[in-house]
C-alpha cells in the first residue's frame, strides 16, 4: 500500500531501504520490557489519590485510616514533598519562556482545579493493600464555582481559576493591510470551527519503576518522551540534578502525552521516602482523567479572495481551552497561530489567539501540537472560496501554494523546496474515478486537503542533540544517544544512518538510547525533531569517526584522503584494501580515536514577543495532501471511509517502512479525532473515564491507508530528510469534512462529526435547498 | 478488594507447568504478570476493551484482565512468547508481523498476535481483508493504522501460527 517517488537520490546502501526495524523482533516475541514490566525483589507499589471534584478548596486531608491497613508503608501529602511544585518550563531546554507563569503542586494542599488532580500518594507492600488503602484516604472539599469553557472563563466577572486572571497566553499577528484587502475582495467567506478535547489513548498507560542505585542516585525507568525530566524531579526533591537519572525504555506510544511528566514525581517521592524500589502503574481511568489532553479550539475565520481564487486576507480569532494548569498551552497556541493560514501565500493576515484557564483537565502536547486543529479552519475556508468561485479544489490550492522564498505571516522565509502541488497531483492520480453509492439512501463524496506542519523545535530554544558512536575492536559498533524511542523507530533510524556512513552491517550495530546518565543527551522525542536532531548528531558523529579512520589509513599508506572509502570490505583506495579490524588496530597504533561524539545544534532565532514579528520561528516544515472517499448513509448519518490516500514530501525516507507507518498511524489517529473521539466534560466532570466511553478507531472503522512518499531531498535532516511524525495527523481534519460536504451538500464544522451532526447537516441542506447560494453570497461579499 | 482467601492455581503457560498459591481475586492477567512473571500480556484498560492482554486459554482467545486465574485452573495458556520456535526465534505468524512492519511501539502486539493466531486457527477458508479486520475489532492499536497488521495476518494465512 506504500509507494516511494524519488528525485535526486544519492547512492545509498542502508538508508532508504525498507528494512524491518531492529526493535521489532523482541516486541513481536513479547520479550521487550516496557516500563511496567520490570519488577524488583522487595519492590513497593504506589498510587495517587485524586480529586473527585473539579473545583474546590480542600478542607481536610487525613491518611490515618489508610496507614492502618496492613502492608501500607506511607501516605504522603503535599507537606511531605521537599519542593511541592512542578514548574512548567520547556522540557530539556535552557530558556525560560516568558509566557508561562503558572506552576502546579505535585500534591495539592489547599485547592483543586480539575477532576483527577493528585492530592495524596499511598505506598504499600502489595497492590492489594494499596487498593484498600487508597479508598480510606480522607479528603474533604468545599466546592467552588466551576469554569467549564474558555468563553465563560474570559467573560466579565468570571470566577478566577488562578489568581491573576483566566487569560493564560495571547499571541497576535498583524501583517499587511487586512481591512483594505477585504474591501477589494470579490468573495468573502466566514465561518466558525470547533474542535474537541482528545486523548492520546496510547495502549500503554503511564507507568514506571524507581530505585536508589548503589551510588545513591535516584533512578527512574519510566514511560516518557523526555529523559531530561530528571532535572525537574531533582528540583522537586531538592537534590542536585546529577543525583537523578531517568531511563526511557521502549515506550508503548507517546503522541505528546508522555512529554509532560506523568508518574515521575510520584515514583521519585515514593522511592525517596522509603529508600526502596517502587512501581507505579496508572489505570486507564487515571490516564483518561488526569493526563493532559489535546486543546479544544474555537476558530473564527474570515477570508478574502479575488475572482481568480487568489487568497487576499485572513482575519482569524482562536480561543483554546488551557484546562486547569498551564503545561505547554502557551506554546501549543503559538503553533496554532503560526500554522493558522496553512500552506498558502496570504499577504494580509490578522490573528488574535488566546488560551484561557478552565476547570477542565490540563491540555498540552499532542501530535500536531496546535497546528493540526487549524487544518479544519484553513482547509474548509479555501474549499468554500473554491466552491463560490467554481474553481477546482486542487487548482485553488496550487494557485496559492507557498514556494521557496515566500514569507509566512509570522515573517519566516521558506528556505527549502515546497512540493505541495506534487502531493496534490499524486493523491489524485492514485485515486482514479470517484466511487458510486452502494444504494439509493447512500451518498458518496470525495475531497482533498493539504497541510503544513513544522518539524524541529522553536528556533529560540537553542535546541541541541548529541550522539556517540564507537567501534569495537571486532568491527561491530555501538551508538549511544539519549533519544527516547516511543515506537516510531527513533533508535532504529540511528542504526541505519551509522551503518550507511561507516559501512558496518546493521546487525552488528547496537543502539543504546534514552538514559540521562549513560547516553549523551539528545533532547525530547517531541516536535517531530528527533530525526532532524539526533539523526544529524549521529550523522555528524559517524562522519567524524569515518574521516578520522580514513585519515589514519591515508597517513599510513600514503594514499590521498579523498581517494579512500569505507566499504563493507573495509577501507578501499586505488592501491589499498584494508579490512576494518586492521584499520581499527592501525588507529590504536597511531593514537586515532575509534569513537566520536557528534553534537547537532538547531537553527537559532530570537525569542518571540506577544506580537509575533520578524523572522524565523521554526527550522522548517513538512507538506502533504490527503484524499478521502466517503459514503454517507443519509438515514442514519453514518460515515464510512471507502478509501484514504496520503502523500507527503518527506525529503528522504531513512526507512520507508517507518515513514509509511508514521503516515498511516497518524492519518488514522486524525480520522479518529474527526469522526469518533471526544473527552466529554460536563461542569468539569469527565464523562469518558474508560475505553468503553472514549472510542478510538478499531480495525473496522478505517480502510487501508495508501501512502505516497515523495522525496524532494530538501529537508534539513540527515540525507535531506524532513520530519514526518506529526504532519500526517492534520489533513484528515480537512479532507473528511470536505468529503462529507461533497456527499451531502453541507459542511460539518464541529468535531467529532457524529452521525447526529451529519443528520443535522443533512437537515440543514434540505431546508436551504434552492435558496442557499445567492442569498449567502449577497450577504457576505 | 484485599482477600485473605488464597487458592492454588495450576496452569500450563506456554507449555511450562506453573503452580502458585495466590489471591483468589487475581485476574489471569495479574496472575501471569505478577505471580508467574509472564509479562508479554499487557495491561491496557482492565475492562476487556483494548485487547492488549489477549491470551489463548485452551486455544480460545480471552481478555486476561477480566478472567480470574482461579476460574481457568488447569488450563493451558498461550501468550505471544508461546508462538516462538523452540530455539526462541520467531514463529511463522510472528515472522509475518516482522516482515510487514506490523509492530511500532509494540505494546498491542502480543495481544494482536494471539487474536491473529486464534483467527487463523479457526478459519475454514482464506480470509478476505475485511474479514481479518472484523476479527481484529476487539484489539486496539494506536500506532500502525492497522493496515500492516492486516497485511501480516493475510501473509501468514496457510502457515501454522
Amino acid at each position: 500500500m506504500s509507494e516511494v517517488r524519488t528525485s535526486k537520490l544519492d547512492e545509498l546502501r542502508v538508508v532508504h531501504q525498507p528494512l524491518p526495524r531492529h526493535d521489532q523482533a523482541e516486541k513481536i516475541a513479547g520479550t521487550t520490557k516496557f516500563a511496567g514490566d520490570l519488577a524488583f525483589a522487595g519492590m513497593l507499589h504506589a498510587c495517587v489519590v485524586r480529586s473527585q471534584v473539579p473545583s474546590a478548596t480542600i478542607t481536610r486531608r487525613d491518611g490515618d485510616d489508610a496507614r492502618r491497613v496492613p502492608g501500607v508503608v506511607a501516605v504522603l501529602f503535599g507537606e511531605d514533598v521537599p519542593n511541592n511544585e512542578i514548574r512548567v518550563d520547556v522540557p530539556g531546554q535552557t530558556v525560560v519562556v516568558g509566557a508561562f507563569r503558572a506552576s502546579m503542586q505535585v500534591l495539592a494542599t489547599d485547592r483543586v482545579r480539575f477532576h483527577g488532580e493528585p492530592v495524596a500518594l499511598v505506598i504499600a507492600e502489595t497492590e492489594d493493600a494499596l487498593a484498600v488503602a487508597r479508598e480510606l484516604v480522607t479528603i474533604e472539599f468545599d466546592d467552588l464555582p466551576v469554569v467549564s469553557d474558555p468563553e465563560q472563563a474570559l467573560a466579565a466577572g468570571a470566577f478566577q481559576v488562578h489568581d491573576g486572571g483566566n487569560l493564560l497566553a495571547e499571541w497576535r499577528i498583524d501583517r499587511g493591510d487586512v481591512d483594505p484587502a477585504f474591501d477589494r475582495a470579490d468573495v468573502v467567506v466566514e465561518d466558525e470551527y470547533r474542535t474537541q478535547f482528545v486523548d492520546h489513548a496510547y495502549l500503554e498507560p503511564e507507568a514506571g519503576v524507581g530505585w536508589l542505585d548503589d551510588d545513591g542516585v535516584l533512578t527512574l525507568r519510566v514511560a516518557t518522551q523526555v529523559v531530561e525530566h530528571y532535572r525537574d524531579v531533582a528540583k522537586i526533591l531538592g537534590v542536585p540534578d546529577s543525583k537523578v537519572r531517568v531511563i526511557a525504555p521502549y515506550v508503548g506510544g507517546g503522541f505528546g502525552g508522555k512529554e509532560d511528566m506523568t508518574v515521575e514525581p510520584y515514583v521519585a517521592l515514593a522511592v525517596w521516602h522509603t529508600r526502596r524500589p517502587v512501581r507505579m502503574q496508572w489505570t486507564r481511568n487515571e490516564s483518561l482523567l488526569a493526563r493532559a489532553k489535546r486543546h479544544r479550539n474555537v476558530m473564527r475565520y474570515r477570508t478574502a479572495a479575488s475572482a481568480d481564487g487568489t487568497l487576499l486576507a485572513h482575519d482569524i480569532d482562536i480561543l483554546s481551552d488551557a484546562g486547569a494548569y498551564a503545561y505547554l498551552s502557551a506554546l501549543v497556541l503559538l503553533y496554532s497561530t503560526v500554522h493558522a493560514c496553512g500552506p498558502y501565500r496570504v499577504g494580509n493576515v490578522r490573528i488574535r489567539a488566546r488560551t484561557a484557564y478552565t476547570n477542565n483537565p490540563p491540555t498540552s502536547a499532542f501530535r500536531g501540537f496546535g497546528g493540526m486543529q487549524m487544518v479544519l479552519g484553513y482547509e474548509s475556508q479555501i474549499d468554500e472560496v473554491a466552491r463560490r468561485l467554481e474553481i477546482d479544489p486542487g487548482e485553488i490550492r496550487k494557485r496559492n501554494a507557498l514556494a521557496r522564498g515566500d514569507r509566512l505571516p509570522v515573517g519566516q522565509e521558506l528556505i527549502t523546496e515546497v512540493q505541495l502541488a506534487q502531493t496534490i497531483d499524486a493523491v489524485r492520480e492514485r485515486a482514479g474515478g470517484k466511487p458510486t453509492p452502494a444504494g439509493p439512501r447512500k451518498r458518496t463524496g470525495r475531497a482533498i486537503a493539504s497541510n503544513m506542519q513544522s518539524y524541529g523545535r522553536l528556533v529560540w530554544l537553542n535546541d541541541s542533540a548529541a550522539a556517540w558512536i564507537g567501534f569495537q575492536m571486532d568491527g561491530s559498533a555501538t551508538v549511544r544517544c539519549g533519544v527516547p524511542d516511543i515506537g516510531g523507530g527513533q533508535a532504529s533510524s540511528l542504526a541505519q544512518i551509522a551503518s550507511e556512513i561507516l559501512a558496518v552491517d546493521i546487525d552488528r550495530i547496537s543502539v543504546h538510547f534514552g538514559d540521562s546518565a549513560l547516553t549523551p543527551l539528545a533532547g525530547t522525542t517531541t516536535a517531530t525533531r528527533q530525526l532532524l536532531m539526533s539523526g544529524n548528531a549521529t550523522y555528524e558523529a559517524a562522519t567524524m569517526l569515518r574521516d578520522g579512520m580514513l585519515g589514519a589509513v591515508g597517513d599510513e599508506t600514503g594514499q590521498a584522503f579523498d581517494s579512500l572509502r569505507m566499504t563493507p570490505q573495509g577501507v578501499l583506495g586505488p592501491d589499498v584494501t584494508m579490512p576494518l579490524v586492521d584499520v581499527l588496530q592501525l588507529c590504536r597504533r597511531r593514537s586515532v580515536p575509534i569513537e566520536a561524539l557528534g553534537t547537532h545544534f538547531g537553527p537559532k532565532g530570537r525569542e518571540v514577543t506577544r506580537d509575533l514579528e520578524g523572522g524565523r520561528i521554526f527550522p522548517d516544515f513538512t507538506f502533504g495532501t490527503h484524499l478521502a472517499d466517503v459514503e454517507v448513509d443519509i438515514d442514519t448519518g453514518e460515515v464510512e471511509i471507502l478509501r484514504y490516500i496520503a502523500a507527503h514530501d518527506v525529503g528522504r525516507a531513512i526507512n520507508p517502512l517507518s515513514v509509511a507507518g508514521q503516515i498511516s498511524g497518524a492519518a488514522v489517529q486524525g480520522i479518529g479525532q474527526v469522526l469518533l473521539e471526544e473527552v466529554v466534560m460536563q461542569d468539569g466532570v469527565n464523562l469518558t473515564p474508560g475505553l468503553f466511553q472514549y472510542l478510538i478507531p478499531t480495525a473496522t472503522d478505517v480502510p487501508d491507508i495508501e501512502t505516497l512518499i515523495l522525496e524532494s531531498g530538501e529537508g534539513l535532516g540527515p540525507f535531506g530528510a524532513r520530519g514526518i511524525g506529526e504532519p500526517p495527523i492534520g489533513p484528515p481534519l480537512g479532507a473528511i469534512p470536505a468529503a462529507i460536504a461533497d456527499a451531502i451538500g453541507v459542511r460539518p464544522t464541529t468535531l467529532p462529526i457524529t452521525p447526529e451532526r451529519v443528520l443535522s447537516c443533512i437537515a440543514a441542506a434540505t431546508a436551504a435547498a434552492g435558496v442557499r447560494g445567492a442569498s449567502q453570497e449577497g450577504a457576505k461579499s | 478488594m484485599s482477600s485473605a482467601h488464597e487458592v492454588e492455581t495450576s496452569l500450563k503457560v506456554n507449555g511450562v507447568a506453573v503452580k502458585e498459591t495466590a489471591g483468589a481475586h487475581l485476574s489471569l492477567l495479574r496472575w501471569l504478570r505478577d505471580i508467574a512473571g509472564v509479562t508479554d500480556p499487557k495491561y491496557g484498560c482492565g475492562e476487556g476493551v483494548c485487547g492488549t492482554c489477549t491470551v489463548l486459554v485452551d486455544g480460545e482467545p480471552v481478555s486476561a484482565c477480566i478472567v480470574l486465574a482461579a476460574q481457568v485452573d488447569g488450563a493451558a495458556v498461550t501468550t505471544a512468547a508461546g508462538l516462538c520456535e523452540p530455539d526462541g526465534s520467531l514463529g511463522p505468524l510472528q515472522r509475518a508481523f516482522h516482515e510487514c512492519h506490523a509492530a511500532q511501539c509494540g505494546f498491542c502486539t502480543p495481544g494482536m498476535l494471539m487474536c491473529a493466531a486464534s483467527m487463523l486457527g479457526e478459519a475454514d477458508h482464506t480470509l478476505e481483508r475485511h474479514e481479518i479486520r472484523e476479527g481484529l475489532h476487539g484489539n486496539l492499536c494506536r500506532c500502525t493504522g492497522y493496515g500492516p497488521i492486516v497485511d501480516a495476518i493475510d501473509a501468514a494465512q496457510g502457515s501454522a501460527p
